[in-house]
Formats: C-alpha cells, structure tokens, sequence
C-alpha cells in the first residue's frame, strides 16, 4: 500500500466513530429537551397538556412504524393491531384480575411480539406489497374479533375500573394531566433512545442494508426474512407501550377506535411528512399533525374530523413534490456526509 | 488435496431454454479460475447456482467437501462465500463506509472494529476518500469497488467476481490487476467472470470457457484459448453480430 493511502486510512480511522452533528443543532436538541421537561410548568392549561401528551404518544407510535418501514423498508398498514393489543392487556389484566398494568405494559408488549411472529413469518417472506396488503387486511379482521369478542366487552369495549389509592401503581391521575405527562415524555423518551441505540448497532445496519438491497444483504450472510420479522417485532412491542399508555389516559376501550385503520394510516403519514428512516422524523410528523388535528377539531367543531384529513393531504402533497424523503432528510444527510451546514 | 470449491453435473432450465448445463468444474486453494464466454453463455446464471440465489435443477456444489447445493444465500455466505454482481447492488442510502461495514459486521458486533476493518478494505480497493459519500453518489466503477471492498470486509475464503473490469475505464484496469493478484497473494481463492481476455489471461490460473450454457473448454488459459470450440464461439459471434 502507498504512503499517501497509508496516512489517509491513519486520518479516517482517527474520525469519531459516528460524525457529530453541527453545534447548533445540538444546542437546539438540549434547548427542546429543557422545553420538554419543564412543559407543564410553563403550560398549566389542561388542553396544552393534553396536546402535548397527544404528540408525545403519537410521536412514538409514529416511530414505532419508522422502525418496520424506515429501517427495513416493510410497509405495514396495520399498527393499530398492537396499539389495541396494549390497550387490552393492560385493562383486562386490571379490570379482571386487578393485575397492574406495569404488569399489563410487559403482558401487552410481548404479546404484541409475538402477534407480530404470527403476522411476519408467513407475509414477510414475500417481495413487493403482500406485507402491506396482509397488515391492512389481518388490521381489519382483528378489529372485527374484538367487536364481537364478548370476554373483552363486544362492541362496547371496557372501562379501566377507576382507582384511586396508590395512582402510581395503578396508573390513574384523577386530579391532574402533569403525571400522565411525564409518563408519556418517558415512553416516548425510552422510544427514542432505544431506536438511537438501534440505527447504531450491527442490526440496525443490517436492517437498513436490506431495505435498499435484499440480494446484496443476503450476498454478505443477512438472513433476510428473519430479520425483517426482528425488525417488526420490535416496531409491535414500541406501538403496544403507547397502547397501554393511552388506555390509562383515557380509561375507555373503544375497538372502534382503538383498532382502526384511521391510527395505522396516521403513523404512517406523520412519519413519512417527518422523514421516513430519520430518527427525528417521526417526532417532528407528530408534532405538526397532532395540533393541526386537534386545532381543526376545536375551530371546525364535529366537521373538523374530515378538514383534519384534507390539511394532512395537501401536507403529504407538499412533502412529495419540495422534498420525497421527509422535512428531516436533510438535515440527517448532512450530517452523516460530515459536512457543514451552509 | 481436494478442491475448495467442486461443481458437477450444475443444469439451470428456465421452460425450454438451458441457461446451464451439466457444468462441472472445481476450485483449488488459492488459485484463481476464470471464467469466459460471449453474452447470454450463462455465466452470471451459474455464480447465482453456486451461491444460492437460484436453486439448480440438476448437479451439486461441494465447498471444501460439504454439500451447500440450495442453500440460502445467507447461509453460503456464512460459509466464507463471498460475490459480487454484475447488476451492482450497493446500499444507496447507506454512506461507502457504512456500506462496507455491513460486510465486516459477519464476524464482529463492535461498531468500531467494523469500521476500522471497513476503512482497511476501502484502502485496499482505493476507494478511501469516497467513504463520507454516499453510495448513490458513485460512479460504475466506483460502485464495483465498493462491492468489491464489501464482500472483501466479511474476510471471505472464497470470493466470487462477476465483471470487476466491465464498464471501467481502461486506466483503471492495470490497478484492477494488481488488486486481484495481491488479493491471491494473500491466499484468498477467486472465481472471476472476465469480458477482457488479455485480463484474464494475465490472471487465471485455469479458465472455464462456457458457450450456450455449456461448458467447452476447462484448463490452463494458452491451452483453452487454443481450442478449437473456444475459437469457434468467439469468431462465431462475430459473424453473427457483423
């Protein structure tokens, strides 16, 4: 090997390990982080809080499907499947047997896992968009069983039986959003962190090496469909903890809601407005839609359920045309090409 | 000593066509095998064969003696088989380091020891000071490189080259060479599917000459190019292209 090539390896074997990104992004990330831990001390209405609780838990069910399609590329339509699966553990666990759902939050999330197994393993060896197809229709069926699933109340759905001793044990606040507040900043906090573990480690990589080439991933020893499956598994377990969390917020289980197709598609379109495979992306969607959301709803009244979804189309419109990859995508990209922002 | 790598008897059939048939041909250790043909011979069909991206309808692949005949891609890998593509296949939103490291995470979990051993191999394929670019950003040539530093970070016994010359810019080509001998030198044992024959002569120890899905010639380069099949298919495309 020349001495020129030499030292320019001795030069890149000195770059940090992973490029550091600009100063003021990193003084922007503590500033909104300072934000977000003294939040409800600075918006003590009940709606801001609600808000705020809102965009956290979308924020990461939000990423919870980046981590299925923006890291290994499979597009899934049916989220909703493990929302309500965490939703359910945690209340019938409760509701019927007094189990707490810090208990129900781990039921709820390794069975999701495990639904995830029974979905994946026979859709996800399949090229193209049966994954999508599958998720969309399995998304619809599961709803339907617990429409008509007597056990877990049918149509009606369940209450969360309301309790007021120890409320950090059992999970209810009855006086006031800021505990519901915090729990909601720490699961989507653990989210995150988790997925920035993840996109650092040997699966991450793996993960995304498959998404923009199978046969190239299987070329250096990726076993393709199991680590698709891995990666929906994971992605099943995150959209269950938002569940849990949800169905303790609100105390009533509606299969209408809980499973819809509504929830599956909003992930998806927060994600992708964001950045689909940026680890902020799925943050920033929800912090955008949420209020746009809910904003329609107060100004528009019952009617702002449709001009909701009409603003989220021009949005997504606005996206594809000035920048396909997400409003984060260029910022990430600069910062793994290692240069400057201008 | 037996071969590293034994193909017998390797048939492909796509309904009435044979993209191979009945191919046989082994690998010693350490040696490097070439393999010719005109377009459409059936040369990219048979590395697909052998490293388990089709299933053959007929034959067996022997690696060091055990049977890895349809088995999964990955799983051949695993084995320290290692290729690349003659339709490249790079990560295009993966940056060229991070590409690489994806190769050398075969043998290691630790990020950092996967990317000194991903920069290791993007020296050795020169490809050093595109590491921070991504890979949608290189050139054809380029490309091939990088695949090559790839395959070459999962440290495979056995590397399987498919065109590494093609498409490259004939300055190049003499960088190319050396690559592939310094490769052999340090024992790695290479198949490579070769356009350029003053390359492969240059470099092939033995070379199997395909035609048609058939193998025509298998043995040292002067005593192939002189065989009168070898000849044949060569000047006969001729014909029929002029």
């Amino acid at each position: 090997m020349s001495g020129s090539r030499t030292d320019m390896l001795k030069t890149a074997r000195a770059e940090p390990l992973w490029p550091r990104p600009p100063l003021w992004v990193s003084a922007l990330g503590a500033a909104a982080l300072a934000l977000l831990i003294a939040y409800p001390f600075i918006f003590t209405t009940s709606f801001s809080q609600h808000l705020m609780i809102l965009i956290l838990l979308y924020a990461l069910m939000a990423q919870s499907w980046n981590v299925v399609a923006g890291l290994s590329g499979q597009i899934s339509l049916g989220q909703a499947i493990f929302f309500g699966i965490g939703a359910y553990s945690s209340t019938v666990l409760f509701a019927k047997y007094g189990v707490t759902p810090w208990v129900g939050l781990m039921v709820g999330m390794l069975l999701s896992a495990l639904a995830a197994v029974a979905i994946g393993v026979p859709t996800l060896r399949l090229r193209g968009h049966y994954f999508a197809i599958a998720t969309l229709l399995i998304g619809s069926s599961v709803q339907i069983v617990f429409q008509r699933w007597d056990w877990v109340g049918a149509a009606s759905g369940l209450y969360v039986p309301i309790e007021r001793a120890s409320p950090w044990f059992y999970l209810q606040f009855h006086t006031s959003k800021v505990p519901y507040y915090y729990l909601a900043l720490g699961a989507a906090a653990g989210g995150y962190l988790a997925v920035w573990k993840l996109r650092r480690s040997r699966l991450g990589f793996r993960l995304q090496a498959l998404r923009d080439e199978p046969d190239g991933a299987a070329s250096l020893g990726i076993a393709i469909a199991r680590h698709k499956v891995l990666a929906f598994m994971i992605s099943a377990a995150m959209m269950s903890v938002a569940g849990t969390f949800y169905a303790q917020y609100v105390l009533v289980l509606d299969p209408e809601r809980l499973f819809s197709a509504e929830i599956s598609i909003i992930v998806l379109l927060m994600t992708v407005l964001g950045g689909s495979g940026t680890l902020w992306g799925p943050a920033l969607g929800a912090a955008i839609l949420v209020p746009l959301s809910e904003y329609s709803r107060i100004w528009f009244g019952g009617t702002g359920r449709t001009i909701d979804l009409i603003l989220y189309g021009i949005l997504i419109l606005l996206v594809c045309m000035w920048r396909p990859s997400g409003i984060l995508s260029l910022l990430e990209e600069r910062i793994r090409r290692r240069t400057e922002m201008p | 000593m037996s071969p590293l790598l034994d193909v017998s008897g390797l048939t492909k059939r796509y309904g009435g066509l044979t993209a191979n048939a009945d191919i046989v041909f082994d690998v010693n250790e350490g040696e490097i095998v070439g393999i010719i043909g005109p377009n459409g011979a059936g040369k990219s069909t048979l590395f697909d064969l052998i490293t388990g991206f089709q299933q053959p309808d007929a034959g067996c692949v022997l690696l060091d003696g055990r049977d890895i005949t349809g088995l999964r891609p990955d799983r051949i890998s695993r084995l320290g088989v290692a290729r690349t593509f003659q339709k490249l296949k790079p990560f295009l939103d993966l940056t060229v380091t991070e590409n690489v490291i994806v190769g050398a995470l075969a043998h290691t979990s630790d990020m950092k020891t996967a990317r000194d051993r991903a920069l290791e191999s993007l020296a050795f394929v020169n490809l050093l000071e595109k590491r921070n670019n991504f890979a949608r950003e290189l050139s054809t040539g380029q490309r091939k490189r990088l695949e090559l530093a790839r395959g070459l970070a999962m440290s495979p016994r056995l590397i399987l080259m498919d065109e590494v010359t093609g498409g490259v810019d004939q300055r190049s080509i003499a960088g190319l060479i050396a690559l592939v001998l310094e490769l052999k030198q340090r024992g790695l044992t290479i198949v490579m599917i070769e356009h350029n024959m003053q390359v492969i002569m240059r470099l092939a120890d033995r070379i199997l000459a395909l035609h048609a899905g058939r193998p025509i010639a298998f043995g040292a380069p002067e005593q192939v190019r002189s065989e009168p099949a070898v000849v044949d298919a060569y000047l006969g495309t001729v014909t029929d292209a002029a």
